[in-house]
């Protein structure tokens, strides 16, 4: 606490050591984020497993999924979660350029992420097997999409962490840090979720 | 262009509501003229709207929800009066699809409007202060979650003159809430508004787990914090636990009524009772969230007022944590009826009678902590005691109903209203009345007058009873909710009772706004000067009301749950300003929290009337806000230390006058 | 208490007590990631299991992977500096199992006391109710 610290070093550490004290309880009030954010996909997840027989005559699962394209999916997830661990690593060593150089390489397998769903997302629509045609399909589009959108959200945080180190030349002080370290527990977080999807979705779809 | 909002959106047909309208365009044309004729813009947006300091938001949070309990209670006494006359040939004043408007606008207000800012403004105005932090965690999240809050509350309040509010119940059940048998406006507006603020509320419940959980004093181990530290951090818990259900199951009720999905319709597979079951799960721990807040402060009263330590703080704390836990395994007993089979019934109705337990060892604590104490009627301390009363009664009418095949019998009868009104109003209303009063002085360094005050207990407390007994009685009669006619002459009389109750709770209401005009008037007469006024125990009480903006000048220590009161009795307590003081480091004011929920509102209102170009544009907004506040380096500051000196030795030197004034007088 | 949690940095302990792994570590979490991404779709794709058998299996990897993620990308361990970050996540754990397990459990029960020609056209019926 402050004053401890107060006592033991004087004014400037007590300065420097209050910052630490809020770069560690913004960490932690972000993981506790997303442990709600873990609760509002099991919701989904609830969705998909009360839903997953209720096709209302339309295509099971084995009719529609592709796995190729989940292979490819899960591919470009577990790349960009190595690729964004060696950002962290160059930014523990305050080395931006290789933060970026990283960051940048993360956001292009994120994007091919998105490309990929978007693609799965258009050829259903496009074959009427959109998520008005069944309870389950409706469960199916709501899960997926959730994720969808939290990747998104997380290249869009990406982008913007990169213009503002990049362009407007921001330092790797404690705030840029904590927002780099609550970026990366947001990304291997959807990484997580994204093995639940796959396992749950796809892969016991076409069981 | 403006999708389907036209000009035959507003109710102009419709007497009441427009006198309604009329009203609160009134009363707000008064307030703007009161703020413009002292010009007080500047004011209000530099003190009130960007701060982000959690005393000023907490003072907020209870303004808004006072102000709403008027406009619940309006509903509540158009409903009584409707049932009063609403019998045979007679079919009252109110339609049906009006009346299915308020009871639904009744519900929703009452939970999410009132009660619900109610707890969150004492958890800002008292947490921070009683662990003995500069602030929470994260200032300008709180001050986003409040005004995300507000933006709810007004869309609610919109609905009123623009469209139509849901008629689908303050729940919103489907199959009635789908487009189909609901395709006005009404239900988007209960989806907007809920999804709005429940985000808000969401973000409050990680503030304040963190703040609890990081920034108390040192020396403030788990065992030495207050009651209503631990109950705020259990409630917080389970806002965390259950809202994420709640912004999941409405988003999934949006996706059917906008994109045509099949979550809860009757075609596609969908399964109504999805929808039920997710809903209580985010219910149930709901009404904890409510009622453990207020149980933490009966047992600051209680022990304040009793000028005794608290009695048995262990099994206090233990059996707000098994409240906590055992409240996610109830859910289902608000839907028995649905038919589910005798196991999943019996497993649920025990686990909703084993909450009696531990709920029954607070209420022995609460009259053992009074027993042998010198007990002082305040007004806060008369709630508390009305609230041990009630609240008991409802409680137990509540074991009844947690049996499946006595809920067989009352479910969804006027007995179930009488219930949840009896614990609600007899423990969160109580409990916010006993809360206004015991931490009124704190917000605003002067003390609620205690005749009105002991006015308005009593007319509420007898209000109470001859409102919602017949209730009881109706309900085993065969009355049951959300009904706007009836034919039973035998219910006449009832319900004329439950007239009278409500217009004594009525008189009750008058009573506490004239509590708080007259302290107003007399404010210098009932000045808390000390800052201790009531002889407190927690360290609220050990600084100024109101505090310095910094809350305390030095991180206190502490080495009991009682801190102040142990420094009273150690006789360790600061009586004069210290010469020198440290830097302290503040957040500073920022309007983005404001113009975020100015945004969201803005797209609740676009997607409400199918405004789509308006509700992306406002996304962008709040992406934009964002992204602007994170750009922006200058957000905190340091007050000097000579600052604080100056403010610490005005505050000791108007306590030592005080006292050398008393010391003449005797 | 806490008091002591925000620590001064020492070895690859950062100020939020989160230690930030190294290049091998986040090497060997890609390896086995891999792996038991690639055994849980080989499991299913290859179909030399039976349904149940390929459904437990392919359970068992995903929640082997969930840790192992966990562990290597998200550097949650069991020291005191996380204990918090441990307690949120047990507890977020139990409140998903709560939901969906208590979702499943409550919904089957109901359709399974249905009438079987009504389970068919479960839709029809509700029509009706509607």
């Amino acid at each position: 606490m402050p004053t401890d610290a107060v006592a033991a070093h004087g004014g400037h550490d007590h300065h420097h050591d209050h910052a630490q004290e809020q770069l560690a309880n913004k960490v932690f009030g972000f993981w506790l984020y997303l442990m709600t954010d873990c609760i509002l996909f099991a919701t989904a997840f609830a969705g998909v497993a009360v839903n997953r027989h209720s096709y209302a005559g339309g295509p099971t699962g084995k009719d529609i999924f592709e796995l190729n394209g989940v292979i490819i999916e899960t591919a470009c997830l577990l790349f960009s979660s190595v690729t964004y661990g060696f950002a962290m690593l160059a930014a523990h060593r305050n080395n931006k350029s290789q933060v970026m150089l990283w960051l940048g390489i993360t956001f292009l397998f994120g994007l091919g992420f998105i490309g990929f769903e978007v693609k799965e997302f258009m050829h259903l629509v496009a074959d009427g097997n959109g998520p008005e045609r069944s309870a389950f399909l409706s469960s199916f589009f709501l899960l997926v999409a959730t994720h969808g959108c939290h990747v998104t959200a997380g290249l869009l945080w990406m982008a913007t962490l990169m213009f503002q180190m990049g362009v407007m030349g921001k330092p790797l002080n404690t705030t840029y840090m904590s927002r780099l370290t609550c970026l990366s527990l947001f990304w291997h977080f959807l990484d997580i979720v994204w093995i639940c999807v796959f396992t749950v979705v796809y892969l016991m779809g076409v069981i | 262009m403006l999708g389907r909002l036209t000009w035959a959106a507003i109710p102009l047909d419709n007497p009441i509501e427009m006198g309604a309208v009329g009203l609160m365009g009134i009363v707000v044309l008064i307030v703007l003229g009161f703020i413009a004729r002292y010009n007080l813009w500047v004011y209000l947006w530099k003190e009130w709207i960007t701060t982000i300091d959690h005393k000023k938001i907490g003072i907020m949070y209870i303004l808004m929800a006072l102000v709403m309990l008027l406009r619940g209670f309006a509903d509540a006494i158009m409903m009584r009066t409707q049932l009063a006359f609403s019998h045979g040939a007679s079919h009252g004043y109110l339609p049906p699809e009006h009346y299915d408007q308020i009871f639904s606008a009744h519900g929703v207000i009452m939970i999410f409007f009132v009660a619900m800012p109610f707890v969150i403004g004492f958890m800002n105005v008292a947490v921070p202060l009683q662990i003995g932090a500069r602030d929470v965690a994260f200032p300008f999240l709180n001050s986003i979650s409040f005004w995300l809050t507000f933006v709810g509350m007004a869309l609610v309040n919109l609905s009123l003159a623009i469209g139509e509010f849901g008629q689908a119940g303050w729940l919103a059940y489907p199959p009635l809430s789908e487009l189909k048998y609901s395709p006005g406006s009404g239900i988007d507006y209960w989806i907007w508004s809920l999804q709005i603020s429940g985000i808000g509320t969401l973000l409050t419940g990680v503030n304040f787990f963190v703040t609890i959980i990081k920034m108390r004093a040192p020396g403030m181990t788990f065992m030495r914090m207050p009651v209503f530290v631990w109950t705020i951090l259990c409630t917080s818990i389970l806002i965390m636990a259950a809202f994420p259900v709640l912004t999941a199951t409405i988003g999934m009720l949006t996706l059917d009524r906008y994109l045509d999905f099949h979550f809860f319709t009757n075609d596609g597979g969908g399964n109504q009772m999805m929808y039920v079951n997710l809903i209580w799960a985010w219910g149930h721990p709901e009404v904890y969230i409510l009622i453990l807040p207020v149980f933490g402060v009966f047992s600051e009263v209680v022990s304040t007022y009793s000028s005794k330590r608290l009695f048995a703080y262990t099994s206090m704390v233990w059996a707000t944590v098994s409240i906590t836990v055992l409240s996610f395994v109830v859910w289902l007993h608000h839907f028995f009826t649905m038919g589910s089979g005798a196991d999943v019934n019996a497993f649920f109705g025990i686990s909703t009678m084993v909450i009696a337990i531990p709920t029954g060892v607070k209420i022995f604590n609460w009259l053992f902590t009074m027993y042998g104490g010198r007990v002082r009627y305040e007004p806060a301390m008369l709630w508390t005691v009305g609230f041990m009363v009630t609240f008991t009664i409802g409680g137990m009418t509540g074991v009844m109903m947690a049996v499946p095949g006595i809920d067989f019998i009352v479910h969804n009868s006027l007995f179930l209203i009488a219930h949840f009104h009896n614990v609600i109003i007899g423990g969160v209303v109580f409990g916010c009345f006993a809360g206004l009063n015991y931490w009124f002085p704190k917000m605003f360094g002067f003390k609620l007058e205690a005749k009105w005050g002991t006015r308005s207990f009593w007319f509420w407390l007898v209000g109470f009873y001859v409102a919602f007994v017949p209730l009881y009685a109706l309900g085993f009669m065969g009355a049951t909710r959300r009904m706007e006619h009836y034919d039973n002459p035998a219910w006449v009389p009832y319900m004329w009772v439950a007239l009278l109750g409500a217009v004594l709770i009525f008189c009750g209401i008058v009573c506490s706004i004239l509590q708080i005009v007259v302290s107003i008037r007399d404010r210098a007469k009932l000045q808390d000067v000390t800052g201790d006024i009531w002889g407190g125990r927690t360290l609220e009480w050990a600084i100024s009301s109101p505090p310095p903006f910094y809350n305390f000048a030095t991180t206190p220590t502490v080495a009991d749950a009682e801190p102040l009161w142990d420094a009273k009795q150690r006789g360790t307590i600061e009586r004069q300003a210290r010469d020198h003081y440290e830097d302290i480091h503040m957040p500073k004011n920022t309007g983005a929290g404001f113009i975020i929920a100015v945004f969201a509102g803005i797209m609740g209102f676009a997607m409400i009337w199918y405004i789509w170009w308006l509700a992306i544009l406002s996304v962008v907004g709040i992406i934009l806000t964002l992204i602007i506040r994170t750009c922006n380096d200058d957000i905190d500051y340091y007050v000097p230390g000579e600052e604080v000196a100056r403010i610490e030795k005005a505050h000791f030197l108007k306590v030592a006058s005080l006292e050398t004034e008393k010391q003449h007088a005797d | 208490m806490d008091h002591s949690a925000h620590g001064h940095s020492h070895g690859h302990v950062d100020a939020a007590g989160a230690s930030h792994g190294s290049y091998t570590s986040y090497a060997i979490g890609f390896v086995l990631s891999v792996i038991l991404t690639a055994a849980a779709f080989w499991a299913v794709m290859s179909h030399a299991m039976s349904p149940g058998a390929t459904v437990t299996t392919i359970v068992i990897l995903a929640i082997v992977q969930v840790f192992v993620h966990l562990y290597y990308f998200l550097h949650l361990n069991f020291s005191s500096e996380q204990r918090w970050n441990i307690t949120a996540f047990a507890f977020a754990g139990i409140v998903v199992l709560i939901v969906i397990g208590g979702s499943l459990w409550i919904i089957h029960n109901m359709t399974d006391r249905m009438m079987p020609q009504m389970q068919q056209s479960l839709p029809g019926l509700q029509e009706q109710q509607g």
